[in-house]
């Protein structure tokens, strides 16, 4: 069966034991997380999430959300529409560079790519790109030829373009919340 | 005031109103137990024979009351022994606060005596978990456990406590439970689901559809789930099937919403559902289901599952919507305030036409008598019109559970008590003990049968112990009957592993525990020996004699429509 890929922002308590729980609910409904990224917002009480997961169609990524929203330390859950959201992501290759030609041939590609050299060894050079992941395996693929030491990626983090933020008050959210906490 | 953690947890339990403890000692919450010995004329333990038991009796105390259950138990093994009584919590939405204690902070993390990671293991079973390290946050923890444990959708919550913490002195100040919600951690809660401490309102519009749905509507049918049973929502129930003149349908868990004698009542409905519930969900125009998750066990094939109908889900938590079935219309909100708002809206509707359709077919399987055999049937019978009407029936989980759901008719909420979600084998003693603890003046029935009662019969020493006078009774029939009759009807009576050729003698094993026992063969004797049962004051097992090739009916396969039955 084919399946496309989501990116939802989740926002969760940043307490321990917090991402164990959102990534295993991932797991115990059947789903392998293609990547996730986790930081501190402009709330030091308050992580951000961002998780890409493949799913047969909407309606099941929804149900994933709905799932999601049910934890108690998550606050709010958006599935994010990849064509009015910002996806990036940061790579770290560490690439084979003993001689001069090598040296110059790949400090071009990171020019081309806007990548920045982050670290020079006689024998090394590390390579920093930013971007989705055409730009970021594209480069990939160019340094091959070189040998790739080491390669790291953050994974993708993202935004809604505009104004919109996760915070935007829907009915769905007050559902969930009755669901949660509805004290009497 | 300063206290240790152990004390104030207790101190924790009074302003939540808790009076009863299910639990079982050991090592590590050592110092919870030795602060209850000062607190005894305040809380009651009941220690149990197992702590499978503790907390499925916790759990059934919670069900027959509608209060929060609450059970200990120690580190290691004697948390992991709650696990299946948690997941039966968590699968039938009761609310139980299980507490437990692991070793101190200097022995954690090194596989000391007794220690396992419990808030790791019970994280997908509970609706919440906490580790409390130090017993400057257990206050705190405890007040919001609870709230988290009765408010929306209840479940089971779990608090895993360090030892050292229960020793440890810290400042507690008495708060009241009405003022929980002001401070610490609940506060924050609450601050953020952005409402106070009054439930949210359904949203009126949603329910002025349904109410234009309801008047549109030719064939209307209802389904009674948990979520009423939960919700005590049985009275406005009452008045809505009766304004909107439709049929209703119960799940096992919705058993005791409606009342099982209203002549709206097409019974139950699902894999062993009646004709008339099943043959109704076929042919609705209107299906509204209220606190129903539209389990396997009732929807059976989703994609085919009331095809003709405007499905309308009334759930407390949003992630039910079309979880399981795709919905037409939905209503957030308690069950019971949707009701009333509802009751408020809509006029008295007449469906006669739709009714005598529905009521054509058999709202209960009639079996014929085989012989001088006592059947399921009769025995239900005998129950239903010798024991009290509002005596509480606990069930264990195969052929007796589904006969005893189908053929007794449950008047109010909590008079059944059942593994429906988890299907737990060994569920039913331990909750009777917990009904029985909670309701000393009404009859308890704990209906079991041979495969379920070995489980955990070892709690027959619990019903000796405090001199509960619950009756067992056994549908003997020597084989594992649910599993049998699948291996029956689709495994080509292969039966492996079902038959059990030589029971141990239940009569004496009751005996053995100081309770009285009789083994019965038929109807006469039973009938006799139930009425002694009843008189006698204390603990009884009636080991009723069945025959081995007995059915549940009707059956519908899993995953097949819901009127394709392979039994009738």
């Amino acid at each position: 069966m084919r399946k496309n890929r989501y990116t939802l922002a989740v926002l969760v308590d940043n307490e321990s034991g917090v991402l164990s729980q959102v990534s295993r609910l991932f797991s115990r409904k059947g789903y392998n997380i293609e990547s996730l990224a986790v930081g501190t917002t402009d709330t030091p009480t308050v992580s951000r999430i961002t998780i890409e997961v493949m799913a047969e169609d909407d309606a099941r990524a929804r149900l994933l959300c709905n799932q999601l929203r049910k934890l108690f330390p998550v606050h709010s859950v958006k599935l994010l529409d990849s064509s009015h959201s910002i996806r990036r992501e940061l790579v770290l290759i560490k690439v084979k560079a003993g001689t001069t030609e090598a040296r110059s041939e790949i400090i071009q590609i990171a020019n081309i790519f806007r990548g920045s050299v982050i670290d020079v060894a006689p024998t090394s050079l590390t390579i920093a790109v930013i971007g989705e992941e055409a730009k970021t395996d594209a480069i990939e693929t160019l340094l091959e030829k070189h040998g790739i030491l080491e390669l790291v990626r953050t994974g993708v983090v993202a935004l809604e373009r505009g104004a919109y933020t996760i915070d935007d008050d829907t009915k769905e959210k007050g559902e969930f919340n009755y669901g949660k906490v509805a004290f009497s | 005031m300063k206290l240790t953690g152990a004390r104030i947890l207790l101190e924790c339990l009074l302003e939540q109103g808790v009076d009863t403890v299910f639990g079982y000692p050991g090592g590590t919450i050592l110092n919870v137990y030795d602060a209850l010995y000062d607190y005894r004329d305040k809380i009651t333990h009941i220690r149990t024979a197992h702590e499978q038991g503790a907390a499925h009796a916790a759990d059934g105390y919670a069900r027959s009351t509608g209060k929060v259950g609450v059970c200990f138990a120690t580190s290691g093994p004697g948390a992991t022994n709650l696990v299946t009584g948690i997941a039966t919590a968590y699968m039938d939405s009761s609310p139980v606060v299980f507490i437990t204690c692991n070793v101190g902070e200097n022995l954690i993390g090194r596989d000391s005596f007794q220690e396992v990671d419990i808030t790791g293991i019970t994280m997908p079973i509970t609706k919440c978990n906490y580790l409390v390290r130090h017993a400057d946050q257990l206050a705190d923890i405890v007040r919001e456990g609870f709230a988290i444990a009765r408010s929306g959708r209840p479940g089971p919550v779990l608090i895993d406590i360090l030892k050292n913490a229960t020793a440890e002195e810290t400042e507690y100040a008495f708060l009241p439970r009405e003022k929980h919600h002001t401070r610490g951690r609940l506060a924050a809660l609450i601050g953020r689901a952005s409402h106070d401490m009054t439930a949210p309102e359904p949203d009126i519009e949603d329910i002025d559809t349904l109410a234009h749905l309801i008047g549109e509507a030719e064939r209307p049918l209802i389904i009674c789930g948990g979520g009423v049973v939960r919700g005590r929502a049985h009275e406005e129930l009452a008045e809505f099937a009766q304004k909107v003149d439709a049929p209703v349908a119960i799940t096992v868990m919705g058993a005791g919403g409606f009342n099982g004698r209203n002549p709206l009542t097409t019974g139950m409905i699902g894999m062993h559902g009646s004709q008339a519930s099943n043959m109704a969900v076929d042919a609705c125009d209107l299906l509204i289901a209220l606190g129903c998750r539209f389990s396997d066990r009732v929807a059976l094939n989703p994609a085919t599952f009331a095809k003709q109908a405007v499905i309308v889900q009334v759930d407390i938590d949003r992630s039910e919507i079309n979880k399981n079935v795709q919905t037409s219309h939905h209503i957030v909100g308690d069950v019971k305030r949707v009701l009333s708002l509802l009751n408020e809206r809509i006029g008295q509707k007449d469906n006669k036409a739709w009714k005598d359709y529905v009521f054509s077919f058999p709202t209960e399987t009639e079996y014929e008598l085989t012989g001088e055999a006592l059947t399921p049937k009769q025995i239900s019978d005998i129950v239903a019109r010798t024991a009290p009407w509002d005596t509480i029936v606990a069930t264990d989980v195969g052929q007796h559970q589904i006969w005893v759901t189908q053929h007794f008719h449950y008047d109010y909420p909590g008079q059944l008590l059942t593994s429906g979600g988890f299907g737990s084998m060994g569920f039913g003693l331990g909750a009777a003990i917990g009904a029985k603890i909670s309701h000393p003046d009404k009859t308890v029935l704990h209906i079991t049968g041979d495969g379920s009662f070995r489980m955990n019969c070892n709690e027959l020493a619990t019903v000796a112990y405090y001199d509960l006078p619950i009756i067992t009774i056994i549908f003997d029939n020597r084989t594992l009957g649910m599993v049998r009759q699948w291996q029956t009807l689709i495994y080509n009576q292969r039966y492996c592993e079902t038959d059990i050729k030589k029971e141990p003698d239940f009569v004496k094993l009751a005996e053995a525990y100081g309770l009285s026992g009789r083994r019965v063969n038929n109807a006469a004797d039973f009938e006799a020996a139930l009425k002694e049962a009843l008189t006698c004051g204390h603990g009884y097992v009636i080991d009723a004699v069945i025959d081995v090739d007995e059915k549940v009916r009707p059956m519908v396969n899993g995953g097949d429509h819901i009127t394709q039955f392979l039994l009738n």
